[in-house]
Formats: structure tokens, C-alpha cells, sequence
């Protein structure tokens, strides 16, 4: 009497392996497609990062670094960081880390500001697309893992699927944001002079937008950076399969350090992903009322 | 109209001429009739239905709908400047937007040089705003990643005119608003003055027929606010366009209008002269405005005040002083001392006498010197003082500098108000 009754259970987890049993047979040949096409970019990514020699890459950072933020101990601490993700001896498993980071990260703001946009433009758009964008952002995230465990198989492209999926909301969110809050006196100027929908996107709305939308790639990449571990569930090679495996081993030496080579990607990635939100310190030229005393 | 002018304040004679050429002439530039605009739901309902005979509370109170517009009906004359004045709330910037259809309106007409404006596909809508039309906002409305110069041009550019065609044209433009040298400066390091100058800049680089401008001064302080209407009626005499002006500032549309529309609760109360509003209010409301605009009992030194045409330093002896003077466009001007404190007026004739008998230096016990005046005296009690003083009035603060100087025609400007009528000077 008192246990739950049967009959008032649903069976939610039928229905949705019936839903993959159908996807899979049915458009079983675009997952692979899309599995093939996404294996060669991953790899591509991966062999440019380690084609590039390791110091000009530690040096280009550093650089990087320095021109965003204009100081100079920045830059050298950025680079000294990367450095030490060579010196610990993760140099190869932290570039194929990055590779899906960055791939990831490219495909989630390629879709992400059209659909921030989209939000942004329409009520209806944005009342659809929030539970969505919330439910996706509690969810835990090795959850992602199982869909693209199915669609995919093992490996690097099921990881960076998931990732994307993970990673994809803020960006979303902050363009939306960042659009709607541009005010509305700037854009009803620019409609007085005759600007279209598309004049209105690209010289007033997307502009003034830009320092929410960087936050938002920003909080994507980060996001993509914890995701890419956990992806080393389902196989991704990397930095994450590195602690992974020293965890199994209960080699705590090994382990530390792993961790910490990851600690210093995510630190190098955020801060120079935030020099791009926050922009260039702007040259303000100050200037008084200029008094013509015209006769 | 008979208004008298004074001998010598030659702009005022001038506008007046213009005034009257265009009163005579001109063909209907802009014609609206019948214009509602009912804001919240339902609005086309509220508008069939007999709710729209309620007063503006009373229907607000009643179904949440606003009022803003109640059968707007007027027409400006090409090359005219029209007032809206009206108290906050009024509907002035509904009716303004509604001419360019910022705000669609729920009923009526709006004929802008012939072209039904409401009846406008997309297409043709784009194209009016773009060539025929522009609009000046009390927040300037500029473009805070460009810079002042592609700000000016940024009309032209949204109407496919080539990077060089609208850079030229937007200098130029950007010249005759006196902002030569800024053009590759952010907006954001401008004074609300000069962020003006741009947004006006922006409009009259198009050349468009008629300009819209909603409150364009209001957000500024006194000051600049006087330099730029007087600046700005100079420039209306040069190009005549067609000027639908909105202001809340009595002072402000008696000094820039050929005629006045007076609004209250989104309908049209009086349109007329500037003279004829004083003179012959149409109501209580109208009145109202221009008595309780109690110009010179509200109004200080500091509202009237100008900057003088020339300044003259006491380190200066004759001669710079003499090459100063030739640019003035009296033969006197304001003299102060280094730490900019008002000493008094050198004359043309001073400053002669010095030359000849090869004095090297100024005194300054030589100089006339009328009593200064601080800025917060009102203008109520410059009156006698203004009337009897050949020279302006200096404005001075605690410590003796030199704020500015106030003409003696500003102060009768200032205090025209109907008790007044026929005993201007
Ligand atoms: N978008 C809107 N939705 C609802 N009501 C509005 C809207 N815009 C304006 N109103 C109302 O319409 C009326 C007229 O407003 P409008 O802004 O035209 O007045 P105004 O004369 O320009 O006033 P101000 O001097 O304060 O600028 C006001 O009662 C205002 O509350
Ligand atoms: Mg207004």
C-alpha cells in the first residue's frame, strides 16, 4: 500500500532508447558522416598545434598576451604557465586537449549568435529557447555523455559533441543579452536614417553587443575545458585521460600533475579569452566644451 | 505681424524678413490630419468604439490604454520652423515619431511633401527616411563605436553613397557645425554640446527636406544651450529647411519659431505666431504656459548670459589690443586680468589715444567699468539696469571673473511676456 504503485510510474527511459533505436536506424549514415567529416577536422586542428614547435607557441602566447593586456609581466607569466605544461611533460595530450576545445568552442559560437540573435529579435523565440538553455545548465554534464556515446561511438568526436552541447548556452544567452540591452535610443536613431534589419544587426546591435557576447565565449570555452575531462569518460584522448588513468592507478603523484597542467591551460585560455571580452584599454581623449566665441 | 525691431540687432531684423517671405510664400510641406495614437491592447478596438470619446485618465483608468495622440491636425510650410510645445506627457514625441513612423500611428494622415507617409510599403519607407527626411534626439542617439566622423556619414551610408563621396560630404558637414579637427574622435570624449553638433551634423549631411528635431537642446545647460539656438538660427537662415522643433521651454520656442503649436493631453490646443501666443492665448492651459513660464521671475543672470565676442588681457598693450579689437564687432570690448577677473571695458578710442602718445602699457583706471552683476540675480531685476547701460551687463562671480555678458536685448528677449506687449523699447 504504501511503496509506489506501479501504475503510476511513466516509462520515460523507453521512450527515449526508442527515440535513439530510431535515430540510429534511420539516420545512422549522418551520424557517421558527421563523425568521419568531424574525426578529420579534429585531427587537422590537433596536428597544427603540434606541427607548430613548442616554443613558438609558448613565445606567440606570451606575445598574445602582452599586446592584449599591454603589460609585459602579463605576457611572460602566460607563457611561463604554458611552459610548464611541457615541463610536467603533457605537451602532446594538452594540444589534443585544446583541439577539441577549440573546435568545439568554433562550432558553439557559430551556431550559438545566430541563436542568441534569433532570441534577441523574437519574444516568442526567446520564451522557447530559455527553459531549454536552463534545463541544459543544471543538467550534470557527463549526461551529455551518453547521447554522443550513442551517436558516436568512443573517441574524440562523441567528447567534442558533448562538449558543444555543454558548453553552447552562455554564448547564447550573452548575445541575447548583450542585444537586448543596447538602448533604445541608438537603435531608433539608426531607424530614423533608414536602417534596415541587417544595418540595425550589423552597425548597432552586434557592435554594442560585443563586450556581452566576448563574456559569453568566454564562459563557453571555460565551460568546454571542463567538459573536454570529463569527455575522457567516453575515450577522448588528453589531459583528462591522463588524471583518469592516474586515478585508477592511485598514482597521486601523477595525477597532481595532470591536474595541474589542466589548472594552467584553463587559466591561460581564460585570461586571454578575457583580454579579448574586455577589449583594448581605450584611448579616451578627454576634451572640454570647446566655447567658439563667435561674434 | 508688426513687430517693431530695435535699430542694429540686424539678425533679428533678418529673421523676421524671412519669417515673413515664408508666411507669404511656400507650398504645404508637411500636412497631417486626424492623427491617433492610442497606446496598449487592443488599440484599434479602444479607437472604433466610443472609449475613445473618454478624457485621457479616464480611459487609462478604465482599460489600461494611453492616449497619446487625439485628432492631431496641422500643416507646416516648407522652409517653416514649427513648435510643438507642450507640458511633459503631452505627446510631442509620439507625434514627431509618428511623422516618420518610429511610432505607427492608429489613425489619420501624414503627407510629407505630397507622399502619403502612412501608406508607405517597407521599401518606400526606407527610402524616405534615408533621403527625404531626418531626425535630431534630445539623447543624440550617436554611435558610440564610430567616430565622430563616420557618425556624421552615417546616414549617407545607410543610403549606399561611397566612402569617399560621404566622408567629404560629412567633413564638410561637420565645418558648418563648427566641429572641424574632432572627426576622428570617439563620440564618448565629447561635451553634450558637441555631441549635438553631431547629431545635427548626422542630419544635415543628407540634406534632407524637412528635419525633425524632439527636445535637441534640452539636456544641455543654459549656456551651451543659448550658443547653440543662436548658432542654430543662423544656420536656419542660411538653409531653410523645413523644422518641426519640439521643446517644453517657452523661452526656447519664442526665440526659434514662426509658429507655435501648443499641445496638452495629446490634441493640438493653439497654433500661432509667437506674438499671437502671448498676446492672444487660446485658453487657461495657454495662459497658463506663457505666464506661468514666469520667464523673468524664474530665470537668472546665468540663463541670459553670452560669451563676449572678444576678450581683452591686461598684459596686452595697445596695439595687440588694437589688432583685437578690429575683430570685434563693436569698438569696445571686456577686459580681464590673469586670473580672468573683470577690470572693465577698453574703447577703441582708449586704446588710440594710448598708441599715439606711445604708451606701452594699459591702465586699468582708464577703462569704463559698469557694475558687474552676479550670475543668480533674476532677470526681473535686470531690467532697469539693462535699459539705462549702453554696453551689456558683465556677469561676474564671488572672487570677480569674468563669467560672461549679458546684451541688453536678451534681457527684453527674455522678459516679453504679454504685460510687456507695446512697451518694448
Ligand atoms: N511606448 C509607450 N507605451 C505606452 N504609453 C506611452 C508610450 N510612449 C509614450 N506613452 C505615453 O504617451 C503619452 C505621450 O508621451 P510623449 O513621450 O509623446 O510625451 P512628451 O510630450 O514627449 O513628453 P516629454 O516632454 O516628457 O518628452 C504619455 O502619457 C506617455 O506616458
Ligand atoms: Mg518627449
Amino acid at each position: 500500500m504504501l511503496e509506489y504503485p506501479e501504475w503510476l510510474r511513466i516509462p520515460l527511459a523507453e521512450w527515449v532508447d526508442a527515440v535513439m533505436d530510431w535515430i540510429l536506424a534511420n539516420l545512422g549514415g549522418v551520424f557517421d558522416w558527421i563523425g568521419d567529416v568531424g574525426l578529420q577536422v579534429l585531427l587537422a586542428v590537433e596536428h597544427a598545434l603540434l606541427f607548430v614547435p613548442w616554443f613558438v607557441l609558448v613565445i606567440a602566447v606570451g606575445a598574445l598576451a602582452w599586446r592584449l593586456i599591454g603589460k609585459w609581466t602579463f605576457g611572460l607569466g602566460m607563457a611561463v604557465m604554458l611552459l610548464l605544461v611541457g615541463v610536467f611533460g603533457y605537451w602532446v595530450e594538452a594540444m589534443t586537449t585544446l583541439s577539441v576545445v577549440i573546435v568545439s568552442v568554433a562550432i558553439a559560437v557559430g551556431i550559438g549568435i545566430p541563436a542568441g540573435i534569433l532570441m534577441a529579435w523574437s519574444n516568442p523565440v526567446k520564451r522557447v529557447l530559455t527553459p531549454i538553455l536552463d534545463a541544459m545548465q543544471t543538467m550534470p554534464s557527463f549526461v551529455y555523455l551518453i547521447p554522443a556515446l550513442m551517436l558516436f561511438g568512443l573517441g574524440r568526436v562523441p567528447a567534442t559533441f558533448a562538449t558543444l552541447i555543454y558548453a553552447i548556452p552562455p554564448v547564447i544567452r550573452l548575445t541575447d543579452v548583450g542585444i537586448r540591452e543596447v538602448p533604445g535610443d541608438t537603435i531608433e536613431a539608426a531607424k530614423a536614417f533608414g536602417a534596415n534589419r541587417w544595418n540595425l544587426l550589423f552597425d548597432v546591435q552586434l557592435p554594442l553587443a560585443r563586450p556581452s557576447i566576448m563574456v559569453g565565449i568566454n564562459q563557453t570555452t571555460m565551460m568546454a575545458l571542463a567538459m573536454v575531462v570529463i569527455g575522457s569518460m567516453i575515450g577522448n584522448r588528453g589531459l583528462g585521460m591522463e588524471v583518469l588513468l592516474a586515478i585508477n592507478r592511485v598514482q597521486i603523484g601523477k595525477g597532481f600533475e595532470a591536474g595541474l597542467a589542466i589548472v594552467f591551460l584553463a587559466i591561460v585560455i581564460d585570461r586571454i579569452t578575457n583580454a579579448f571580452a574586455k577589449g583594448r584599454p581605450a584611448k579616451v581623449t578627454d576634451a572640454g566644451e570647446k566655447t567658439t566665441l563667435k561674434g | 505681424m508688426s513687430r517693431e525691431t530695435e535699430a542694429g540687432e540686424d539678425r533679428l531684423e533678418s529673421d523676421i524678413a524671412t519669417a515673413d517671405a515664408r508666411a507669404s510664400g511656400g507650398d504645404v510641406a508637411v500636412q497631417v490630419e486626424g492623427l491617433w495614437k492610442i497606446f496598449g491592447r487592443n488599440a484599434d478596438r479602444v479607437f472604433n468604439s466610443d472609449l475613445r470619446q473618454l478624457s485621457k485618465t479616464e480611459l487609462q483608468a478604465k482599460t489600461g490604454n494611453i492616449v497619446a495622440l487625439r485628432d492631431v491636425s496641422f500643416e507646416v510650410k516648407s522652409g517653416e520652423l514649427f513648435v510643438l510645445m507642450g507640458l511633459s506627457g503631452s505627446g510631442k514625441s509620439t507625434l514627431i515619431r509618428t511623422l516618420i513612423r518610429l511610432i505607427e500611428p492608429t489613425a489619420g494622415t501624414v503627407r510629407i511633401d505630397g507622399a502619403d507617409v502612412l501608406s508607405m510599403p517597407p521599401r518606400d519607407l526606407l527610402e524616405f527616411r534615408r533621403h527625404s527626411i531626418s531626425m535630431v534626439f534630445q539623447n543624440y542617439g550617436l554611435l558610440p563605436h564610430h567616430t565622430v566622423l563616420q557618425n556624421a556619414a552615417y546616414g549617407l551610408k545607410l543610403r549606399g553613397d561611397d566612402k569617399d563621396s560621404r566622408e567629404e560630404r560629412a567633413r564638410a558637414t561637420l565645418e558648418t557645425v563648427g566641429l572641424s579637427g574632432w572627426e576622428e574622435y570617439s563620440p564618448a570624449a565629447l561635451s553634450g554640446g558637441m555631441q549635438q553638433r553631431v547629431g545635427l551634423a548626422r542630419a544635415l549631411a543628407t540634406d534632407p527636406d524637412i528635419l525633425l528635431m524632439d527636445e535637441p537642446f534640452s539636456g544641455l545647460d543654459p549656456l551651451i544651450r543659448r550658443q547653440l539656438q543662436d548658432e542654430f538660427i543662423d544656420l536656419q537662415d542660411q538653409i531653410g529647411k523645413t523644422i518641426v522643433f519640439v521643446t517644453h521651454d517657452l523661452h526656447e520656442a519664442l526665440k526659434l519659431g514662426d509658429r507655435i503649436a501648443i499641445m496638452r493631453d495629446g490634441e493640438i490646443v493653439q497654433v500661432a505666431e509667437p506674438e499671437e501666443i502671448l498676446s492672444n492665448p487660446h485658453d487657461d492651459y495657454v495662459r497658463a504656459f506663457t505666464q506661468d513660464a514666469p520667464v523673468a521671475r524664474v530665470y537668472s543672470a546665468s540663463t541670459v548670459m553670452e560669451d563676449p565676442d572678444v576678450l581683452l588681457y591686461r598684459w596686452q598693450g595697445p596695439r595687440a589690443a588694437h589688432t583685437e579689437l578690429a575683430r570685434a564687432k563693436h569698438d569696445w570690448a571686456f577686459m580681464v586680468d590673469k586670473k580672468h577677473r573683470y577690470l572693465g571695458i577698453c574703447t577703441h578710442d582708449l586704446v588710440d589715444g594710448l598708441i599715439e602718445k606711445k604708451v606701452k602699457s594699459i591702465d586699468e583706471n582708464d577703462l569704463d567699468r559698469p557694475e558687474p552683476v552676479s550670475p543668480d540675480v533674476l532677470i526681473e531685476d535686470l531690467f532697469g539696469l539693462v535699459s539705462a547701460e549702453s554696453y551689456p551687463l558683465p556677469v561676474t562671480d564671488d572672487q570677480g571673473r569674468l563669467l560672461g555678458v549679458i546684451r541688453p536685448r536678451a534681457v527684453l528677449e527674455a522678459l516679453h511676456t504679454p504685460e510687456e506687449e507695446g512697451s518694448d523699447a
